[in-house]
């Protein structure tokens, strides 16, 4: 299976670049908890396609085993999150992050 | 670059007929009949001979009866529900292997739609995204019991899914690759999987009954249970194209089953070749996997149903760590040799 | 031609992307997500990872997202609420934030990547067998640091999210979804 490289690598950084913005963008401006934690996981997953695509460019297998240990840590870290907002619904009410406001100063 | 797409289509088309839109039919008929069978009655006989007209008769009502929509219910998300369903049904196909490797004017042609290297993993994949039709029946028809039931469904299916995934690799040790052809090829030279993995299939069986919803583990879908479960605001062509989806995704799995444990459609002692063995081979894998379809239908009307924290223990407490025991014991007896032809 | 799926799919993968961040309705958000992830999946196997394509799907799609579908609909959470003041003004700061991030990083990712090559796709770098001889050779430590790492989540998240034990006069209401539905 040798493919011509036909897609240059640079368009997948770009893209990977594009959603990571996106990604940030989300995670500033949602108010629901569930929301940002939805934009985090688009940058990691932008980072993924940024590790994948530099792994192909150098010819390392580093990249993308790299990007299996971000899933693994995406998943883990899913995991405990949710448990937390769960945790916090029960005694607040609510995930308007703009509301859990009790450490403000 | 013309030549495989037209062999790609040929093989999908034949797939799709034979398998896919011709269970459903088949299976409505059959299942009917059979369970009629064994408790004691003589089922459809009215419609036709042997009552083959029924199934004509059922999609003639599916087609003329009303889609009611419930108020209040998310209108895109209630829609997309059902044609969730058929996604991963109409995809995990692709990369079970039917027929030895066909020459045809001097090119070789395997007798699998996908011949990437990561079969298994596709199939698993694309089988996992099922989850999505019933949470979001469930969620979209804004009625409490159809939420729960589409909860508790899911849950099922998450919480199978691991133990059916460590039981096909384990599956996979003896022969060493996700390419089904290989694995195949593997049982046609030694055994059958399911002689030296007896356990690995039978808790890849329990998982299959599971991740399928059917009988015992069909509590999300029960008649007593939830009014319907997660389809219970479906009516008419929605609930049709469920019922569909289900039978699609056993004979999915039965296909995996064959594939992975049985031999696939290969015969023991008999080598099969050419435009001849292609068509005993696809054949055989259709009466191995209507066997399995039998055998889906005869547990259906044989056992009770699994209580929800039955069925959940069931699938933490006891597949599982079966699973995980089963794969370190096929790890380990691989490296010491006592699978035959292990390199 | 794979320039075309290229195309399809990235253009399918920041379409969603856009509805994640901006839609009101998270649960829409999070089939939003579905759908960028499948597309990165492509994305992957196009660039010759179709093992980390699968798993992408198998792991991501299939298992992360229906966790966060299933704590949405336990929560029974609606629809975000109206705009509060100082939105508009948080809304600008972070469209300029990630602006100003596209426009510093792009053309620098664009310049790096350009004058090497590639290379072709060997059937040995694409290979399942050469990558867990990767994993289960070089990268061992970490591959099982991976693993306690996962257990700990498992222990942390269960002892995080299960009820308090005995509840006091002053916990909240038994009429949430939460505390009856154990699933």
């Amino acid at each position: 299976m040798s493919l011509p490289n036909s897609v240059p690598v640079s368009w997948f950084l770009v893209l990977a670049a594009l959603l990571f913005a996106i990604g940030v963008a989300g995670a500033l401006t949602r108010r629901n908890g569930i929301g940002i934690f939805l934009s985090i996981e688009l940058m990691l997953n932008a980072a993924n396609v940024a590790l994948v695509g530099y792994s192909r460019l150098l010819g390392e297998r580093t990249g993308q085993i790299m990007v299996l240990f971000v899933m693994a840590v995406a998943a883990a870290e899913a995991a405990v999150g949710l448990g937390l907002f769960i945790a916090v619904y029960r005694q607040r009410r609510t995930i308007d992050v703009n509301r859990l406001n009790l450490m403000r100063w | 670059m013309q030549f495989e797409l037209l062999a790609t289509a040929a093989k999908m088309a034949l797939m799709l007929g034979i398998f896919i839109l011709g269970v459903a039919p088949i299976m409505l008929w059959v299942e009917r009949r059979m369970s009629a069978f064994i408790q004691d009655r003589p089922g459809p006989n009215r419609l036709g001979p042997l009552g083959l007209v029924q199934g004509v008769a059922d999609a003639v009502k599916f087609m003329f009866k009303e889609d009611v929509t419930p108020a209040g219910a998310d209108k895109p998300l209630y829609l997309m529900a059902p044609a969730l369903a058929l996604i991963p049904a109409l995809s995990t196909y692709v990369v079970i292997p039917f027929g030895p490797d066909l020459t045809v004017s001097g090119k070789t042609v395997p007798m699998i739609v996908s011949t990437g290297s990561a079969g298994v993993l596709i199939f698993l994949a694309l089988s996992s995204l099922g989850v999505y039709s019933l949470i979001t029946a469930g969620y979209a028809s804004n009625n409490k019991f159809s939420l729960l039931g589409g909860i508790r469904a899911s849950a099922q299916l998450i919480s199978y899914e691991l133990a059916l995934t460590v039981a096909v690799l384990a599956a996979l040790i003896p022969a060493g690759s996700f390419y089904l052809p290989d694995v195949v090829a593997y049982q046609q030279k030694h055994l059958w999987m399911v002689i030296p993995q007896a356990i690995g299939f039978l808790v890849f069986l329990i998982a299959m009954f599971a991740e399928t919803n059917r009988l015992p583990f069909d509590l999300p879908e029960a008649e007593s249970e939830l009014i319907a479960g997660f389809h219970t605001e479906y009516g008419a062509m929605r609930f049709a194209t469920f019922f569909m989806g289900e039978y699609i995704s056993m004979t999915a799995l039965s296909m995996l089953a064959v594939t992975l444990y049985f031999g696939g459609w290969t015969l023991p002692w008999v080598h099969l070749t050419g435009w001849l063995g292609a068509i005993v081979g696809l054949a055989v894998l259709f009466g191995k996997v209507s066997l399995f379809m039998l055998f889906y239908v005869w547990v259906r009307w044989t056992f009770p149903r699994f209580r929800y924290d039955q069925l959940m223990r069931l699938g933490w407490k006891v597949l599982l760590p079966l699973a995980i025991l089963n794969f370190l014991a096929v790890a380990v007896a691989t490296l010491a040799g006592w699978f035959p032809g292990v390199g | 031609m794979e320039t075309a799926i290229f195309l399809i799919f990235a253009a399918l993968a920041l379409g969603s992307a856009l509805m994640v961040v901006t839609h009101k309705s998270p649960v829409y958000a999070t089939m939003s997500l579905v759908v960028t992830l499948f597309s990165l999946a492509v994305m992957f196997v196009l660039l010759g990872a179709p093992f980390i394509g699968a798993l992408q799907v198998l792991v991501y799609a299939g298992a992360i997202v229906v966790l966060f579908l299933f704590v949405l609909m336990l929560l029974n959470i609606s629809k975000e609420e109206h705009q509060q003041e100082g939105q508009t003004v948080h809304r600008w700061v972070a469209l300029l934030g990630a602006g100003a991030f596209i426009g510093l990083v792009v053309p620098l990712l664009y310049r790096a990547a350009q004058p090497r090559n590639a290379g072709v796709l060997t059937e040995q770098f694409v290979s399942i067998r050469e990558f867990a001889r990767d994993l289960f050779g070089r990268y061992l430590l970490q591959f099982e640091i991976v693993g306690l790492l996962l257990l700990v989540a498992v222990v942390a998240a269960t002892v995080v999210a299960r009820k308090p034990p005995a509840a006091p006069s002053g916990a909240p209401g038994a009429d949430s979804p939460v505390s009856e539905v154990e699933p």
